[in-house]
């Protein structure tokens, strides 16, 4: 359960200060999907960032089960990344000189999980990603739909409670991105994620039952009717 | 996981690493090259001074030099016999001291029994030159025949006219060879000290400490090969015939001495009853040399004494031209590009986790603490620092290998030859002969030693570099965010 109350971010460099976040009120349950939409420059990415615990707020608090993110320590909030926090990016973000097992693994590497079970743990994270073939290919050696597979592999291997995705679907021609999209769906109900995503596929947000748009920082929610489970699995109706 | 991915770094990224560890290699590379072949140029000077010194000696004590008196006879003078029987051989030794300066032989036990001195020996150094040659008579074409008896050496006796001229001599001559060699009359009683000590018998024996007045020598082995002397062969010096016992070898370079015989010897050839040229002096402590010195030359005036610390400042030539490179320019050479391999692998370092912004910055989203990011770039950077060590180990003794296999030749100076500071430092008695102030050339080979300091040294050094650009990427991994995973820059 998340509570963001008031959440400001302001980015200054030099005498330029921009104002990113202004006052943002959100509340997202267990279990939810959310997704962001909004012009470039918005503060889209920003945003999942506090959800995320990667930054911090200027001002406001960022509540996720009742721990205010914007105040803990920098050790705990590393280990709420590490325990609680699964995320996607739009360029998958792999490390290029590891195999995609060896990719996965690293999500376990902050929680101390032992190499054998770790090992075992990233392979069958990847077999449930359809990659159960290519657990020793380097991401060169993959497509961008592979490599986006190994990216969500490695962001539920720790089986996480909230799963954040910064257009994951961005790099990928629309095949590609239905795929993506339909393993994403199912994922999220499969394990029943808290499940927040940015993107600006007007088709992806279309369905969303409950959408978010941010511009100029500030924050409109609407509650829409989505069209229905396993939307993805077929055509997108347009 | 810190292994498998500090393997896959470096196996992925070969030639970043490899360019990182060649500019540590380079530089680890100079350091071993100039360190071991200063520590060659330190054994060659040794060398220089042990040949003159012998183990053990710490200094010498030699007469102060004093002004030469005037119309004393200078220049060898030989006298022969005018015999007026037609051609005649004749030879002729003229035996002078060393340098023609001696004290007194009880001065050995003055010197022996100051503070801080081990042991005391003297030695006398003469100089011999050997003069043979034959005469031919001329004949004369008036009836008496007059004699020349001449006090030209070597001058193509043509005939003195005399008088007014009239009896015309013709078919005179002289043929004369001359030579010198050095003669140092030795203790036979102590023998670790002394201008033997710098030898090994070879063939023979040496003087047993009861041979203090026997007619016996021990002769070196290039003056015995030019001579064709064997142990049992026998020879004259002024008259005295020697019987040669043994063949001294030098440990090092030239011999400077090429016959020994026993100190009472030496004295009575030389004319020079109860003398010594030379004080060979052993300091208790070594570290007490100086003090030593002072207390010689306060206590027991008219002496010179030269420390081997005196005598290192003496050596002059292309050794120590070389030395003095090594230690100046080589020293600061290496400590520069040293330096700069470092600055070099530490910004590279630096540049290389900065391309990786990402990478890090999506560890650390992931939930990887500072730490442990910064241990895997550290890491990193310590294996590029090992091979390069390693690297540098293989080039550094590369190229002290090829300088001891070429060993170029160096040669050495001792002595200031215009007689200044340490004068007569008797110990260098020269080959040259007469009475030129003792200054000594030897010709030494260098060798570039690598000692396992100079590899210590080296890994040393790695690890140093590996760090500080460890450090440098460390500490530059350690402040990217986990925000940093989202910057587009890849
Ligand atoms: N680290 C930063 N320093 C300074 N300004 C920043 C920083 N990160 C974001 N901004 C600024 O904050 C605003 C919001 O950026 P943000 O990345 O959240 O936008 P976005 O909605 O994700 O845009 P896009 O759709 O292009 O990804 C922008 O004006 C951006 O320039
Ligand atoms: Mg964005």
């Amino acid at each position: 359960m998340y509570r963001l109350t008031g959440v400001t971010k302001r980015y200054t460099r030099g005498k330029e200060t921009v104002e990113a976040l202004r006052g943002v009120d959100l509340t997202i349950a267990d279990g939810d999907q959310l997704v962001i939409q909004g012009p470039t420059g918005g503060g889209k990415s920003t945003l999942l960032q506090m959800i995320g615990g990667l930054d911090r707020p200027t001002e406001g608090s960022v509540e996720l089960d009742g721990v205010d993110l914007a105040r803990i320590g920098e050790t705990r909030l590393t280990r709420v990344r590490a325990e609680n926090i699964g995320i996607i990016f739009q360029s998958f973000n792999l490390i290029p000189t590891l195999t995609a097992q060896e990719n996965v693994e690293t999500a376990l590497v902050p929680l101390g999980v032992k190499p054998a079970e770790r090992r075992e743990r990233a392979a069958e994270a990847l077999r449930s990603v359809g990659l159960g073939e290519r657990l020793g290919h380097a991401p060169s050696e993959m497509s961008g739909g592979q490599q986006q597979r190994v990216a969500i592999a490695r962001a539920l291997v720790k089986k996480p409670k909230v799963l954040l995705a910064d257009e994951p679907t961005g790099n990928l021609d629309e095949g590609t991105r239905d795929d993506i999209m339909a393993l994403l769906e199912g994922l999220w109900r499969e394990h029943g994620l808290t499940f927040v995503m940015v993107t600006h596929d007007s088709s992806i947000a279309r369905r969303a039952p409950r959408l978010a748009t941010i511009a100029a920082g500030r924050l409109t929610l609407t509650e829409q009717q989505p069209y229905g489970v396993g939307a993805y699995d077929g055509q997108i109706a347009h | 996981m810190f292994g498998i991915y500090l393997k896959r770094e470096l196996g992925r990224r070969k030639k970043a690493a490899l360019v990182i560890a060649l500019g540590l290699a380079l530089g680890i590379a100079l350091v071993i090259t100039v360190d071991s072949v200063s520590a060659g140029m330190t054994q060659a000077q040794d060398k220089v001074l042990k040949s003159l010194y012998g183990l053990g000696t710490d200094m010498t004590v030699t007469k102060a030099r004093s002004a030469p008196k005037a119309g004393s006879s200078q220049g060898p003078n030989f006298k022969f016999d005018a015999k007026s029987s037609g051609s005649n051989k004749q030879s002729s030794d003229r035996v002078m001291t060393q340098g023609g300066q001696a004290l007194s032989s009880s001065l050995v036990g003055k010197v022996g029994a100051q503070k801080g001195v081990a042991s005391a020996v003297g030695a006398l150094t003469l100089n011999v030159t050997k003069v043979d040659g034959s005469f031919t008579q001329g004949k004369a074409k008036s009836s008496t025949s007059s004699s020349s008896g001449s006090q030209q050496q070597g001058g193509p006796g043509g005939g003195t006219s005399s008088g007014g001229g009239q009896p015309q001599v013709q078919g005179g001559g002289a043929d004369f060879s001359v030579n010198s060699y050095s003669v140092a009359g030795i203790d036979v009683t102590n023998q670790d000290l002394g201008p033997l000590a710098t030898s090994k018998i070879t063939s023979g024996t040496t003087f047993t400490s009861a041979q203090t007045n026997a007619k016996v020598a021990v002769v070196g082995k290039s003056f015995a090969k030019t001579k064709k002397y064997k142990v049992g062969s026998t020879f004259t010096i002024s008259g005295t015939k020697f019987t040669v016992i043994g063949i001294a070898t030098p440990d090092s370079g030239d011999s400077t001495t090429d016959v020994f015989v026993p100190l009472k010897q030496a004295q009575t050839l030389g004319d020079a009853k109860n003398k010594v040229t030379t004080i060979y002096v052993k300091a208790t402590d070594s570290q007490q040399i100086a003090a030593v010195k002072k207390a010689i030359q306060s206590h027991i005036s008219g002496t010179t004494v030269t420390t081997s610390a005196d005598l290192a400042s003496t050596v002059s030539g292309s050794l120590s031209t070389a030395s003095d490179l090594a230690t100046s320019v080589g020293k600061w050479l290496s400590v520069a590009v040293l330096a700069a391999a470092f600055l070099v692998a530490a910004l590279l370092t630096s540049a290389a986790v900065s391309r990786r912004v990402r990478e890090f910055g999506t560890l650390k989203a992931l939930g990887w603490p500072s730490r442990k990011v910064t241990r895997q770039v550290v890491g990193e950077s310590m294996v590029n620092g090992l091979i390069g060590g390693g690297l540098g180990i293989a080039l550094g003794l590369a190229a002290a290998y090829t300088v001891t296999a070429i060993s170029p030749k160096l040669t050495a100076q001792l002595g200031s030859g215009s007689g200044g500071g340490m004068g007569g430092a008797g110990g260098g008695p020269g080959g040259g002969p007469g009475q030129q102030s003792a200054s000594s050339s030897m010709e030494i080979a260098l060798s570039a030693p690598v000692s396992l300091t100079t590899i210590a040294l080296a890994v040393g050094l790695a690890v140093t570099g590996g760090l500080i650009a460890g450090a440098m990427g460390g500490w530059r991994a350690s402040r990217m965010r986990p925000a940093d995973a989202l910057r587009s820059v890849s």
